[in-house]
């Protein structure tokens, strides 16, 4: 699955994208968020504020407990600020 | 219907004329321009918007055809550009167009709104003491949470 990351989580993790392949208990967005932290350092400090995180599973917005079985691609990111 | 997400610069008054000129008699059109500010308390270099070019697209999409259906518009167009931008430069624009003003500054209000909380662009500010991300405001959820 790949994963996409934006703004300050993308310069705090020094990558824009990756792919990963978590094992089959990390079920919802929650879960990957958690599986990423604990697998690497800059990944637990970026992900410190959990609540802040906002996701998108395929290309729709989510919320932590959604699904991500079957996804191809999840994107992570701050709170959005256009307009 | 039209949604551009773009990195090009575009021409506000220009745009305007065009979403005109493709509906006769309409009643009522509202333009927006977002444009890149800089106050003498607060003086930005230059504004550099990041994007999901992708999710910004449909996200647009579906919040114009909400809007749409919504307020009875007869058309609506979002512009909204990503990268580097400087001071005086806009942004975005929203144009709805409806038979009567309430409905169309109501479609680009609530257009307005969903675009700060639920369109995938990230805003960091080129300042004199270096580069910061800019914040979600709460009152920007507050604006959305009315409609």
């Amino acid at each position: 699955m790949k994963i996409l990351y934006f703004a300050w989580l993308r310069e705090r993790l020094n990558k824009g994208e990756e792919e990963v392949f978590p094992p089959a208990e990390v079920k919802t967005v929650a879960d990957l968020i958690g599986w990423l932290a604990a697998n690497d350092e800059a990944a637990e400090l970026a992900f410190a504020k959990r609540a802040l995180i906002r996701a998108a599973v395929d290309r729709q917005l989510v919320g932590h407990d959604a699904p991500i079985a079957g996804a191809s691609t999840v994107a992570l990111f701050p709170p959005m600020t256009g307009g | 219907m039209q949604v551009r997400v773009t990195a090009e610069p575009f021409d506000p008054g220009g745009e305007s004329n065009a979403f005109l000129a493709r509906h006769g008699g309409a009643g009522a059109a509202v333009t927006f321009t977002g444009i890149v500010r800089s106050r003498p308390d607060g003086p930005i270099l230059a504004l550099t918007l990041e994007c999901y070019v992708e999710l910004a697209e449909s996200q647009i999409a579906a919040l114009t055809s909400e809007a749409i259906a919504r307020f009875s518009l007869i058309d609506a167009a979002v512009i909204h550009r990503h990268g580097r931008m400087l001071p005086g430069e806009p942004i975005m624009q929203v144009m709805t167009l409806a038979p009567h003003r309430e409905d169309a500054f109501r479609g680009a209000q609530f257009l307005m709104d969903y675009l700060k909380t639920d369109a995938p662009f990230w805003k960091k500010e080129e300042t004199p003491d270096g580069e910061r991300w800019v914040e979600a405001k709460a009152e920007d959820d507050v604006a959305r949470g009315r409609w």
